[in-house]
């Protein structure tokens, strides 16, 4: 790009100049793109694909807050934390009603909603499937949940779209009363798809029943037990395949058995 | 037409397509009425054809984005159309940061800042370096990077979906184009522009100059955003070939002498 | 019995009757009354909101409520509340609180009932309301005026209404909205044991093994007292069992072992069947000493009609609503009903003309045989042919569930409790089903013990203690005594100290007929207090166009404006529960009082304040005069007897009614209420437009008169001050002590007076004197007396009066959720609750939607023969509904549910059956 008639001096100090500011400029860029990866908590639409595959994916084109019917979807403003013109929603605002048509899902053109994600085959055939979602998991704050304090509250259970399924009551005898039973709702973090209904009713001034995004609320057992009682359970051992000593490893050990250090002070 | 405001007709008309553009986006997402649906990014117009920003496309891929069919048509139409046809008038014809630019460049004309040579010269080169950039961070950090910083993004979004923070970036924008440099966004940073400057030199339309018609009066590089491109205006006949130029028509429309007009590339010329 | 009579006694009712009065209750947990702790002071109340009747604790500071707590000493919640008690504290802080009276006037000033709304003074707000009276009254007499009470009135306020009208302006049109929820339950109580209200406590919940939910869903409407049943099932999982039986899946079924979905109506065949395995197949579980000593059997008239206006009425039904209304004349029997009725001798295809719709509360003795040859169809079978509620449940499943049910009940030394709420009552057949109810209970000798009964669950917070117990009813009077009663009304004259003959014999006009009358033109004045009779009326359209374009004068007293307010000509500021002084009658028979807490907001006054305002415009001499009635009928002149003890004919309603010396003597200040305010008495310190009080505790003289007419009379209430030192006391309260069981001399003191040596004694005096007959008709009129005797009845199964059919293809239910109260108000103005629950959803099968090309969520046109209304669709959530039904709640205003109800009633009770028409759906 250098005209002709510079010098050769000229030339490269233009390319050093450049390289310099560049390798400036992809920093301050670099660690703006790092702060955005990071605002993690924060919910997607149904179908997103994981955190870091989902802001490579979005196209930030708003054809999912477009198609969405309740106003749920916004995309994200500068400054507040998300990535930047992706869709997300807060259920205390206004919650996800898990329309049976997905039409977020189905607008989004580049794939960073994927209707895979929210499909179940159903007689050999793909059908979408609301209720495959995973947006997050609700987690409920029992300190501050009343339910869990012998009121008869269940609020949460009774706006959650799977009712009995996602939000069960647990029923535990009042010690205190002696003759009331506690109708406490407990999440089942599998059937969650975190669309936050639970969320947006919860009636104490700051929900006692919040939805998480899934990597920060899920915890993940490992594949080396396996519930014994639970033949399902198995699926997690797909991640078995991984070799489980290396030629470093070896070497580890006969470092180990050769370092004579025993009769060492 | 008076002679004034026939010297602003391509500038109105510009502005008309950007505004066009932008209700049509508005009244998409307002659910009014369905012509254009989405944003600069990725649209649908008339709830069919796709019609997706390339070098956003570009970012995904390095990204590590699985492109659909959608995008990738969409990508293709609007970059083959710019790039074999249109020029690049994406800067503008289409782009509302363009209008916030334009601003600054014409209030900084009428309140002559930055002529008593204070601002440094910046190489218009930063646009190509911004742009490769924005592909090695799209690569290293598994995100759209331009995307997630685009004031032309923020802008249009903005507008179409709403913002507050947003204005801040645009307000410093328009600051820095009127107080720090001169087209300092479009002409020397913008990596999408940098992108289609670097794509659309081989299109059809183009800017013609007719030496023998000039009077070399200068009022084309006067308004000029690009105006390195007009080095051939006053020393010879022919097409303005760097595809640099925005074919914003500003030259044509402010030439007294009708030495300058748009025109389309003939074969013979362009030998 | 694991627990034995004595055992019960020792036990569990000295401890609630000790708990009563804080014997046994931690110190920590007793909550002192009126101690100022850093800045807000505490004192007991009671929830605003359902029939449950929950002890609250109300905190005020600078004159305002800032929070309440569920109080550890009531015995009914222990502390704890659901989620409208706890937002007491938020109800009367919503934003358009109405603060000051409003009247339709034009340009002029003047009033104009085609004027907009503008703000005027309580005095231009009375002087309007009694000239408008006065043209009315004038004109049509005591029958031309009206008005709309409440199941929420305080027990004194409705003492107050239901005296002004009825001895002041010798007019029995008033009646409680109570009547769209408890009507049919007073039928039942009072044709049944001759006396209204439970006989069992809520304590019966912690003694019994099963309990069977008929049309009540008790996890949301009565969410304090499922928690007690939950607390029961899970102390003994194995032994008991939880049965509900609903038309669709409600919250319930979640505990329930086990399920019935039935189609509307059939509740009759149900117990009918039940009934029929106990006489046919389970003799031996009859317990016939019981029955024998204690018992008769009765029936009554089945061509009763439907509670509609019948061809002769001038009604304004349209061609289209006549399809159905045509069937209070006459209707065509089903298949269903010719099995049914086969007592009747009567087969499928007949016409069957509504002969008795007249004498729908006519009813005789019957033989045990006659009896049991009324249950005989009623076989497992024909149940199941017309109850099976859900389409896709096989026959053999639907009958195993019935045999299951009949067995629980059946079952020797098995404690049930039946409770019931809505779904019984509201019901075009609701009299005879809750005497199904006892039907069963009393065969098995299953009633009136610890943990069993027969139990009807009420849903406003004073359907008993006020609209029952002090007959705000248009055919009551005070403590079960009834206008038609000319002993009744003697000793009404004399405890009101009115002259003989000043009480009109005739009932007034029902609820729903009042609105009808308005409709007719035969009412022109009508005061509605603290209920919303144009959104909670069924078949509301012609309500609506009645009082907006007819020649009336509707005045509303309501805290928030609702559509009831919207349609009114004036309306006033009343104030709310905790800004003035009052008591609530729980379901239990427990009466509640608590303090004024605060000041009224803006000039918002109390509903007693405003009677007796009222009540100053009107002398002796325009009231007591002669009023001609009906033909037949004219009020006498009865000022000379005025005369005669003392009255002037000058004097007004408000001098001889309510301030009568005998009731100024209760003076104000009085100890019980030191350190808090009393608006009536002392005009707060507000002083509304110069009202500086009355000058004497009016709720105590209030209360202290209305006691009278209980003491000695099964009704017995405490002194107003003991109910200030304990938490609530369940009627009769006979010297001191409160009655946890009633007709059972363990526990009720009158069994002894009234059948010496006796275990049980329905002592309830009323008809108890009745004619014999077989299952067609009484054969003699010699009336045999009852003394004592509960009545069991022989009531046969009827479709409802409108069943789905190819036009209206689905079934529509109405009713509540937990998050809102009635017509929404007050819970519609606490902004959690709104969050919570912010519209009215219709709850179908996800089927149907599918068949229907609907999508969940989305809004669609729900239209009856009456009226339409725009929902949006959810077939998730709380109620799962069968093919063929949908629910519709009717809080929410903008979801006007009640446009598209039908008004039909139960013929004896004139209760609404809000729970069953016929619907189209289509997309908006």
């Amino acid at each position: 790009m250098a005209k002709p008639g510079k010098s050769r001096r000229e030339f490269i100090l233009e390319i050093v100049r450049g390289a310099g500011a560049t390798i400036v400029g992809g920093v301050i860029w670099g660690g703006i793109l790092l702060d955005n990866a990071a605002g993690s908590l924060v919910l997607r639409p149904p179908g997103a694909l994981e955190s870091d595959s989902f802001l490579a994916h979005c196209l930030k084109c708003g054809l999912c807050v477009n198609a969405c019917p309740y106003s749920t979807l916004r995309l994200a403003d500068v400054g507040n934390g998300l990535a930047n013109g992706t869709p997300h929603f807060e259920p205390r605002g206004i919650a996800c009603e898990m329309c049976e048509d997905i039409p977020c899902t189905v607008a989004c053109p580049s794939g960073a909603l994927d209707l895979g994600l929210v499909s179940k085959l159903v007689d050999g055939h793909s059908r979408l499937d609301i209720n495959s979602a995973r947006m997050g998991i609700a987690k409920i704050d029992t300190d501050n949940c009343i339910a869990y304090w012998g009121l008869s509250c269940d609020v949460c259970y009774r706006v959650c779209p799977l009712m009995d399924v996602a939000i069960e009551l647990e029923y535990v005898r009042n010690e205190r009363t002696g003759v009331h039973a506690e109708l406490r709702p407990v999440v089942n973090g599998d059937a969650c798809t975190g669309c936050g209904k639970c969320e947006h009713a919860c009636v104490t001034e700051e929900a006692s029943i919040i939805v998480l995004p899934l990597e920060i609320a899920a915890g993940k057992v490992g594949s080396s037990y396996i519930k014994g009682w639970d033949v399902e359970d198995e699926r997690r051992m797909k991640e078995l395949d991984k070799p489980v000593t290396s030629s470093e490893a070896a070497e580890k050990t006969l470092d180990y058995l050769n370092t004579d250090d025993l009769f060492d002070e | 037409m008076s002679k004034s405001l026939s010297s602003y007709r391509y500038l109105l008309l510009r502005r008309l397509t950007q505004t066009v553009i932008l209700v049509l986006f508005v009244l998409a997402s307002s659910k009014v009425v369905n012509v254009l649906n989405g944003d600069f990014s990725f649209a649908l117009f008339l709830d069919k054809l796709p019609l997706a920003d390339p070098y956003a496309v570009l970012q995904m891929f390095f990204a590590g984005a699985k492109i659909t069919i959608d995008v990738l048509i969409g990508a293709g139409i609007v970059f083959f159309f710019y790039a074999l046809l249109a020029g690049r008038v994406f800067c503008s014809w289409v782009c509302p940061v363009n209008m916030v630019t334009d601003l600054a460049g014409f209030l900084r004309r009428k309140w002559k800042i930055g002529e008593s040579g204070g601002s440094r010269n910046w190489p218009r080169s930063i646009r190509y370096w911004a742009f490769a950039l924005g592909l090695i961070l799209s690569l290293v950090f598994g995100m759209t990077a331009f995307e997630m910083i685009s004031p032309i993004g923020i802008f249009h979004r903005g507008i179409i979906y709403g913002m507050e923070l947003g204005w801040f970036v645009i307000v410093g924008l328009f600051l820095f184009d009127l107080l720090v440099l001169k087209n300092g966004f479009c002409g020397h940073i913008c990596p999408l522009g940098g992108f289609y400057s670097a794509t659309t030199r081989f299109s059809l339309l183009r800017v013609r100059h007719i030496k023998d018609a000039c009077t070399l009066c200068m009022l084309c590089k006067d308004v000029c955003p690009e105006k390195q491109v007009l080095h051939l205006v006053g020393k010879k006949d022919g097409i303005v070939e760097s595809g640099e130029c925005t074919n914003c028509g500003r030259c044509v429309e402010v030439c007294d002498d009708d030495s300058l007009k748009f025109g389309i590339r003939s074969s013979k010329k362009f030998k | 019995m694991s627990v034995s009579r004595r055992d019960f006694i020792a036990t569990t009712a000295a401890a609630s009757a000790a708990a009563a009065v804080g014997i046994n209750v931690p110190e920590s947990a007793k909550a002192a009354q009126a101690v100022v702790e850093s800045g807000w002071r505490w004192d007991k109340s009671v929830c605003r909101f359902c029939g449950t009747g929950c002890g609250i604790m109300i905190a005020t500071k600078n004159d305002k409520i800032v929070a309440v707590k569920g109080d550890p000493a009531a015995p009914v919640n222990k502390g704890l509340n659901c989620i409208k008690g706890y937002f007491n504290a938020k109800i009367m802080y919503g934003e358009d609180r109405l603060t000051e009276p409003l009247l339709r006037m034009n340009s002029e000033g003047e009033f104009d009932k085609k004027g907009n709304f503008q703000p005027v003074t309580w005095k231009r707000a009375f002087e309007v309301m009694s000239t408008q009276f006065k043209k009315t009254y004038s004109e049509m007499g005591p029958t031309g005026v009206s008005v709309f009470g409440s199941g929420q009135y305080t027990i004194q306020e409705g003492y107050a209404m239901a005296k002004l009208m009825k001895a002041g302006f010798r007019s029995n049109n008033i009646d409680p909205n109570a009547r769209h929820c408890m009507a049919s339950a007073v039928v039942g109580f009072i044709q049944t044991f001759g006396i209204d209200e439970p006989a069992g406590n809520y304590e019966d919940i912690e003694l019994t093994d099963t309990v069977v939910t008929w049309g009540a869903n008790m996890a949301e409407m009565h969410p304090i007292l499922w928690s007690r049943i939950s607390d029961r099932k899970l102390e003994n999982r194995d032994k008991v069992k939880i049965v509900n039986l609903t038309t669709y899946t409600n919250r319930c079924s979640d505990l329930a072992d086990l399920e019935i979905i039935f189609k509307p109506t059939s509740d009759l065949a149900i117990w009918n069947y039940i009934a029929r395995e106990i006489v046919y197949n389970h003799p031996e579980a009859m317990d016939m000493k019981f029955v024998e000593d204690y018992c008769v059997f009765a029936t009554g008239f089945a061509d009763i009609g439907y509670g509609l206006r019948d061809k002769n009425d001038p009604a304004k039904y349209s061609a289209l609503e006549r399809e159905i209304t045509d069937k209070q004349t006459s209707k065509v029997l089903s298949e269903n009903e010719a099995t049914a009725l086969t007592h009747l001798g009567v087969k499928a295809g007949d016409v069957m003309e509504m002969t008795h719709s007249g004498k729908a509360m006519a009813h005789w003795l019957i033989t045990f045989e006659d009896f049991k040859k009324g249950l005989e169809p009623y076989d497992i079978d024909f149940t199941t042919k017309v109850a099976k509620g859900d389409p896709n449940e096989s026959d053999a499943d639907f009958k195993k569930k019935l045999k299951q049910l009949a067995d629980l009940y059946i079952e020797k030394g098995r404690k049930v409790i039946s409770f019931w709420t809505m779904g019984m009552n509201q019901h075009t057949r609701g009299s005879w089903v809750n005497q199904q109810a006892y039907m069963v209970h009393l065969l098995l000798g299953k009633q009136c013990n610890p943990g069993e009964g027969a139990f009807s669950l009420t849903g406003q917070p004073s359907a008993c203690g006020t609209a029952r117990e002090v007959g705000t009813f248009s055919h009551r009077l005070p403590a079960d005594m009834v206008v038609a009663n000319p002993g009744h009304r003697a000793r009404s004259e004399q405890l009101w100290r009115l002259p003989e003959g000043t009480l009109n014999p005739k009932p007034g006009s029902h609820y729903t007929k009042l609105l009808r009358d308005m409709e007719d033109g035969t009412i022109k004045w009508a005061w509605v207090q603290v209920c919303n009779p144009w959104q909670n009326t069924a078949n509301a359209n012609h309500w609506i166009k009645a009082a907006r374009e007819m020649d009336n004068f509707i005045v509303v007293s309501d805290g928030y404006p609702g559509i009831s307010a919207k349609v009114a000509d004036l309306i006033l500021p009343s104030a709310m529960i905790f800004e003035k002084w009052g008591a609530y009658g729980n379901a239990e028979r427990r009466t509640q009082h608590w303090r004024q807490q605060v000041t009224p907001v803006g000039k918002a006054m109390p509903d007693i304040w405003q009677a007796l305002e009222f009540s100053k415009y009107f002398t002796l001499d325009e009231v007591w005069k002669e009023w001609k009635i009906t033909d037949s009928l004219t009020l006498p002149d009865v000022r000379g007897g005025a005369q005669a003890m003392g009255y002037k004919g000058s004097d007004t309603l408000y001098d001889i009614l309510f301030a009568h010396k005998d009731m100024t003597k209760y003076a104000w200040p009085d100890p019980i209420g030191e350190g808090f305010g009393n608006t009536e008495a002392d005009g707060d310190g507000r002083k509304v437009e110069g009202f500086e009080g009355y000058g004497f505790f009016v709720q105590k003289a209030l209360w202290e008169e209305y006691r009278q007419f209980g003491v000695g009379h099964y009704h017995d209430l405490a002194e107003f001050d003991a109910y200030h030192k304990a938490r609530g006391l369940k009627w009769p309260v006979v010297d001191g002590v409160e009655t946890e069981i009633r007709f059972n001399r363990d526990f009720d003191q009158y069994v002894a007076k009234e059948s010496p040596g006796m275990q049980y004694a329905f002592y309830g005096p009323a008809l108890k004197a009745m004619p014999s007959g077989d299952l067609k008709g009484p054969t003699t009129q010699e009336k045999t007396s009852l003394k004592n005797k509960a009545k069991i009845f022989f009531r046969p199964y009827m479709d409802p009066v409108e069943m789905p059919d190819k036009k209206y293809p689905f079934w529509l239910c109405t009713g509540r959720v937990l998050e809102h109260w009635h017509t929404g108000t007050m819970t519609m103005r606490v902004p959690e609750l709104y969050r919570a629950v912010p519209e009215a959803l219709c709850f179908m099968n996800a089927r149907d939607a599918a068949g229907q090309g609907f999508q969940d969520g989305e809004m669609i046109w729900m239209e009856s023969r009456r009226g339409k209304v725009k929902a949006r669709i959810e077939t998730r959530g709380r109620n799962r509904m069968p093919e063929g039904t949908v629910f519709v709640p009717f809080f929410d205003e903008r979801v006007f549910i009640n446009k598209v109800t039908l008004d039909s009633t139960c013929p004896m009770s004139k209760e609404t059956d809000f729970k069953k028409c016929a619907v189209k759906l289509y997309k908006v």
